[in-house]
């Protein structure tokens, strides 16, 4: 046995001392981070404290200066000896390749290609030998699995909102039912309806899958909604990492100010009555059955 | 290792079998990974028990399947969907896949329905026919396009405040200063082909002497101004029409007609102005270079000395000449910088569309450029500028 299930809980992925330099400017100054298998990490930072640049180091669009990534078991970069190499071997790199899934912020969905057949490029790429007419419904059962309605599918990404953007690259992420993904904003520039019918996605997404998800976000209603550890990037490492609600009892002023500013408690004070209202429902639902 | 690596198809495949059950139905029992690494021949052989089974299918088993995921649950499902069996034996893990596929199975069979095409003829006729649909419904956009521009250069004259003088000079900058290396080194070259070969032929009358003619003639009546032109189209015109395209698909277009800039005033006016200012100044400079490119031919393989060719030139060059290729150049710059812009603005949708408008403006400028080019020699020659 060797599903997810069965996986030893060894981190998916491990950063140690990650240093990016870009000339004279320092984005990461010896970084550490751990994900936990199945959970959703969100990762928060203000402009410029290098979340984007974290996660190209991560998949590899982007070679850090020093310092060792481990993705899925597969050492990235900077091995025993601690230099820079690139990742281990073409073989270990398509394995990694089929086992994660990033959705960029502009979707990069291929603008000459309808949503399905968008879907269909990894799943082409890796295994050729699936027949076309199986592609394509695997194509339709993502596109139905991220929300879309079927005869988005043959559209192409400019006849797409936003939101249905967000949701096709979402749909093309998991064209092979990755372990790993990525999630680069996911919510940004999604009306407050959308974006938390995509929080909801994403987190029914996570559990129905089994995923591990690396979020990088700015939305603190996504943070509260289906974060499981909050991860806070500030003067080039990770500064606190943990459930939001211990997070709240940092006294960096950053995080101060980031989680307890006004729109901080906007959120916090939704979440909160959200919860609340749930419990209400399901007294009444109590209720209602036990006088049935 | 930690994590296991996929296992490759051929070494985890999955199968199958079927069992006959107690009450005259079938079983099938699967076992083996059910992942999308592993589908691709299974499907194949499974395709065999697509729709309704003899004796029927009432039971699917995956008590045997390790791993699933979102491909190998869509298989069970649809053939469950299929057959009308139920699904017996899944792990958590295969019932949630299961359940969240299962909202999938009401999409319509995805088969592949080979595309409604008609026969060979008719459908060279449709093509045929839709090409010159598109081709007049072109001609008129592109002389709707044209009376747009019309009327933003009348509101400029009218308004000359508005009009954007530093778009201009940067577009002729972009347009002409930029290009005179490329189109001095190209002019001399010609010149020197025009003369050599020239002279090859007009020696066997003895009559080299009139290359001088040759060469003057034809680079400032024909091939100054319309090598310019092919060059400037290359150079310029696709320029115009990645630009535009580009500005379009990232709506930028849009955003200036909002502000209430009018992208016809502020981007087709300065390169259209610029591209009928320059191409006349560029064709005479082709030109002058050409017959420098024949002289210094001249002065070392026909034993005409460097400024007995230049005196020479201007003796059998009459002046007309001259006004030819001069009267020739705004008007081949201004088919040049109508069509790459208006190419530019009509692309819509994709960055494809961006390859190829700025190809079709190329060509058809090009094409455009040599056809008035016939029409101009008839003319000229009609109205006695022989």
């Amino acid at each position: 046995m060797s599903g997810p299930e069965a996986a030893p809980p060894e981190a998916p992925i491990a950063i140690t001392g990650l240093v990016n330099r870009f000339g004279a400017h320092t984005v990461h100054n010896g970084l550490s981070l751990r994900l936990r298998r199945g959970e959703i990490l969100g990762v928060v930072g203000g402009s410029g404290t290098g979340k984007s640049v974290l996660m190209r180091s991560i998949i590899g669009l982007q070679l850090p200066s020093a310092g060792q990534i481990t993705v899925l078991g597969h050492t990235i970069v900077g091995g025993d000896d601690n230099a820079i190499e690139p990742v281990d071997g073409d073989e270990g790199r398509a394995d990694i390749r089929s086992r994660w899934g990033v959705l960029f912020q502009g979707g990069a969905l291929f603008s000459t290609l309808t949503v399905a057949e968008n879907i269909e490029v990894p799943l082409k790429e890796f295994y050729p030998n699936l027949s076309p007419a199986l592609a394509r419904e695997i194509a339709a059962v993502k596109v139905a699995l991220s929300g879309l309605p079927p005869e988005a599918a043959d559209k192409y990404p400019s006849e797409l909102s936003g939101g249905m953007k967000k949701r096709a690259s979402l749909a093309r992420a998991l064209a092979l039912d990755p372990e790993l993904l990525f999630l680069d904003e996911p919510t940004a520039g999604l009306d407050p309806i959308a974006a938390a019918a995509l929080d909801h996605l994403i987190r029914e997404l996570a559990d129905t899958l089994g995923l591990t998800v690396f979020l990088i976000t700015h939305d603190l209603d996504t943070l509260y909604a289906i974060c499981d550890r909050v991860a806070v990037l500030a003067d080039g490492r990770v500064i606190a990492i943990g459930p939001i609600d211990d997070l709240l009892q940092s006294d960096h002023p950053w995080i101060q100010a980031y989680f307890n500013g006004p729109r901080g408690r906007a959120a916090h004070l939704g979440a909160t009555a959200e919860a609340s209202a749930d419990v209400q429902a399901e007294g009444i639902d109590n209720h209602a059955t036990g006088k049935a | 290792m930690f994590f296991p690596q996929k296992p490759k198809a051929m070494e985890h495949a999955p199968h199958f079998t079927l069992k006959a059950q107690a009450d005259g139905t079938h079983c099938l029992v699967l076992s083996g990974p059910l992942l999308v690494s592993t589908l691709g021949p299974f499907e194949e052989e499974l395709r065999a028990l697509t729709g309704p089974q003899e004796p029927p299918l009432a039971r699917i088993d995956i008590t045997d399947v390790p791993e699933i995921d979102t491909a190998g649950a869509w298989l069970v499902a649809r053939l469950a969907r299929d057959t009308g069996a139920r699904i017996t034996g899944e792990s958590d893990k295969a019932r949630r896949l299961l359940a969240a596929v299962a909202q999938a199975t009401a999409i319509t069979r995805a088969e592949s329905i080979p595309e409604q095409r008609l026969p060979l003829l008719p459908r060279l006729l449709d093509a045929l026919g839709r090409e010159v649909v598109a081709m007049g419904l072109g001609a008129i956009h592109a002389l709707g396009f044209f009376g747009e521009l019309l009327v933003a250069s009348w509101g400029v004259l009218c308004h000359p405040r508005r009009f954007r003088m530093k778009a201009l000079v940067h577009q002729i900058e972009l347009l002409a200063v930029d290009s005179l290396f490329i189109i001095a080194l190209m002019s001399f070259l010609i010149g020197i082909v025009i003369a050599q070969q020239g002279a090859v032929q007009l020696q066997q009358f003895g009559a080299e002497i009139y290359t001088i003619n040759l060469t003057g003639r034809l680079s400032m009546r024909e091939l100054g101004v319309l090598m310019t032109a092919i060059m400037v189209a290359g150079r310029s015109g696709s320029a115009f029409a990645a630009q535009l395209g580009t500005m379009k698909l990232t709506e930028e277009i849009d955003a200036m007609r909002i502000i209430g800039v009018s992208p016809m005033e502020a981007l087709v006016l300065p390169r259209v102005l610029a591209a009928v200012l320059m191409l006349p100044l560029l064709g005479f400079f082709s030109a002058v270079i050409a017959i420098i490119g024949g002289a210094v031919l001249g002065n070392f393989s026909l034993d005409i000395p460097f400024f007995t060719f230049l005196t020479r030139i201007k003796e059998v060059v009459p002046l007309t000449d001259l006004w030819v290729g001069l009267i020739k150049g705004p008007v081949f710059g201004l088919i040049i910088a109508l069509t790459g812009c208006y190419q530019g603005l009509q692309v819509e949708g994709n960055s494809e569309q961006v390859g190829l408008r700025t190809t079709l403006a190329v060509v058809q400028a090009i094409f455009v450029v040599i056809v008035l080019d016939a029409f101009f020699a008839v003319f000229f020659t009609a109205v006695g500028w022989k």
